[in-house]
């Protein structure tokens, strides 16, 4: 019988407020899951799972525009078309790819035919096996701007793979902010788990990312990292999550241990003598009963 | 001249080192807020914002009264914005990159001009401070065009501290590409060297000179110093964890507030990078 399978993604809004982390030991904790990692900009998850990669494959998408200099008569009209501010004018035309978003604009409007639109290779994307099971993972090369492409993609690697293995469960760390990748990873979502902080950068961006959320109306709940460090914060988040209707799962207190761990290269629930471990554990039990 | 603070990882001080340099600048100093889509320089700089505009970009809309569904707009769009099933051309403003190309091939005049919100920009005062940041509407994808206006806001005679989204991609090289100096706020972590590493690589190709400040420097190993020294980057400054310093940054205390003879260690570190700025 086909299984049902479940997407559960891990954000934060704000950066740094140990999703990575948590994720890692999710990844200890969880029996029977892909992994994914779609922070394809800064991504860390491998650093806590050395993958051993399987499979390595380009990522293309889109197009950049490339002058054909002995073609091109200097006339000036690319670089008036353009709306990226990614054509300037010497005796022929120069395009910065960095700005150029592909639009082939300028190609199409070339009196002399002077402009070609190549393919874009943006990255590249890989499955590898980890110690918790399978990885699906990405680097977005740096400046490029497809992440949320490139997101999708690996997302859809991950659930053929999930179909393929007959896994139930992908586990899934998301990228910070608000923006293009977080958008992209938001499809197919079963259950978000927020991570934040009890300090007032956190609850602001918490806010945004419930909005978020609510705006693709995807069930989140929430997990308050380092609680301790401003218990009047963390109870004040609290409050506000419950009162618009998402459940804080569990609190973590601040544990030096989390990055004696991280430089081990180990999940913090591996470890026996870590509160933040123990903490973890107890969401993760409760996160189970909402799969 | 153009201070951009960036970090790669998230969530390592870049707002608590900006805001903390805008602070201790002195008058005449601009502070944007580039993360467009998680702005916090307001939390801390508390500024009495005064101006409100919302950011539009251009989209296309049909007039069907004109359309001949000839195809030509749908053909030219790179973006799948313009699908037409038979003779019905249908418009997705969401996907639209703002590039203009279907008004351009229209031949029958059929394209209204219309905008799709992306955010909003406000700008005032936070004390001397000159503050402007963006804040890009709930559900928008292309916070990109948002943070080029708070950028544009930017004044050529004024020191001017860019706050940087994390990561590395567009918003980053967005945010840092006009600065004439970079400071790359880390942590000694692995993860806080990994993305140390993406950013500082970005810096080296477009041959931006920059330096990096380790904070919570106690907290972990001598891995990013030992990077820094084999790269030839220099470690401006190191600020261990404390207790206080958390505590302030929870409550949008300023970290030259908890702890105020960071002050001169921050107008100095002005200093040597205007000096390094002008050779």
């Amino acid at each position: 019988m086909e299984q049902t399978i479940k997407e559960v993604l891990i954000l934060s809004g704000k950066g740094g407020t140990g999703k990575t982390s948590i994720v890692g030991s999710f990844a200890h904790l969880a029996e029977n899951k892909i992994l994914v990692d779609c922070d394809v900009d800064a991504s860390d998850l491998h650093l806590l799972l050395a993958p051993k990669p399987t499979e390595t494959h380009d990522f293309k998408s889109g197009v950049k525009a490339r002058v054909e200099v002995d073609k091109c008569s200097g006339c000036g009209m690319c670089a008036e078309l353009c709306q990226f501010e990614s054509i300037t004018m010497g005796e022929t035309a120069v395009i910065s790819p960095l700005n150029c978003e592909g639009c082939g604009v300028c190609a199409h409007f070339c009196p002399e035919e002077a402009i070609v639109l190549e393919e874009n290779h943006c990255g590249s994307w890989y499955i590898a096996d980890t110690a918790y099971g399978p990885l699906v993972h990405a680097q977005l090369f740096a400046g490029e701007e497809n992440s949320g492409k490139l997101v999708s993609h690996i997302k859809n690697q991950a659930r053929q793979l999930a179909e393929t293995t007959n896994t139930g469960l992908i586990l899934i760390d998301g990228a910070p902010g608000v923006g293009c990748p977080v958008i992209a990873s938001l499809s197919n979502v079963d259950l978000a788990v927020v991570i934040t902080e009890p300090t007032l950068s956190g609850k602001h961006d918490l806010d945004r990312i419930l909005d978020l959320t609510e705006h693709f109306k995807i069930p989140a709940l929430v997990c308050i990292n380092k609680w301790d460090l401003h218990s009047e914060m963390s109870d004040s988040i609290e409050k506000s999550c419950n009162d618009r209707g998402a459940n804080v799962l569990g609190k973590i207190p601040f544990d030096r241990q989390v990055i004696t761990c991280q430089i081990q290269g180990v999940p913090v629930t591996a470890d026996d003598t870590s509160l933040a471990g123990y903490s973890i554990k107890a969401i993760w039990k409760k996160l189970k009963e909402h799969l | 001249m153009q201070i951009a603070v960036g970090s790669g990882k998230g969530g390592t001080g870049k707002t608590t080192i900006s805001t903390s340099l805008a602070l201790s600048a002195g008058t005449d100093v601009q502070y944007l807020d580039c993360d467009v889509e998680e702005p916090n320089g307001h939390i801390f700089l508390k500024p009495k914002l005064t101006h409100r505009e919302t950011v539009v970009v251009t989209v296309p809309r049909l007039d069907e009264s004109r359309c001949t569904a000839c195809g030509k707009c749908r053909d030219i769009c790179a973006f799948n914005a313009i699908a037409q099933f038979g003779k019905t051309v249908m418009i997705f403003p969401e996907m639209c990159h703002s590039c203009l190309g279907c008004f351009r091939v229209c031949e029958e005049d059929a394209l209204i001009e219309d905008t799709r919100e992306i955010g909003i920009l406000e700008s005032g005062m936070a004390g001397d401070i000159h503050f402007v940041h963006g804040r890009v509407r709930i559900g928008e994808a292309m916070g990109v065009p948002l943070l080029k206006a708070v950028k544009h806001k930017a004044e050529q005679d004024r020191l001017t501290i860019i706050d940087a989204p994390p990561g590395t991609s567009c918003p980053f090289v967005e945010s840092v590409n006009d600065a004439d100096y970079v400071i790359l706020v880390t942590e000694p972590t692995p993860f806080g060297l990994h993305d140390l590493k993406l950013a500082a690589t970005v810096l080296k190709n477009f041959k931006i000179p920059s330096g990096v400040i380790i904070n919570r420097s106690d907290l972990g190993d001598d891995r990013v110093q030992r990077y820094c020294d084999s790269e030839n980057i220099p470690v401006l400054l190191e600020i261990p964890f404390q207790r206080a310093i958390a505590e302030g940054y929870a409550r949008g205390i300023n970290l030259v507030d908890t702890v105020p003879e960071l002050r001169t260690v921050f107008s100095d570190l002005l200093t040597r990078i205007a000096f390094e700025v002008a050779q």
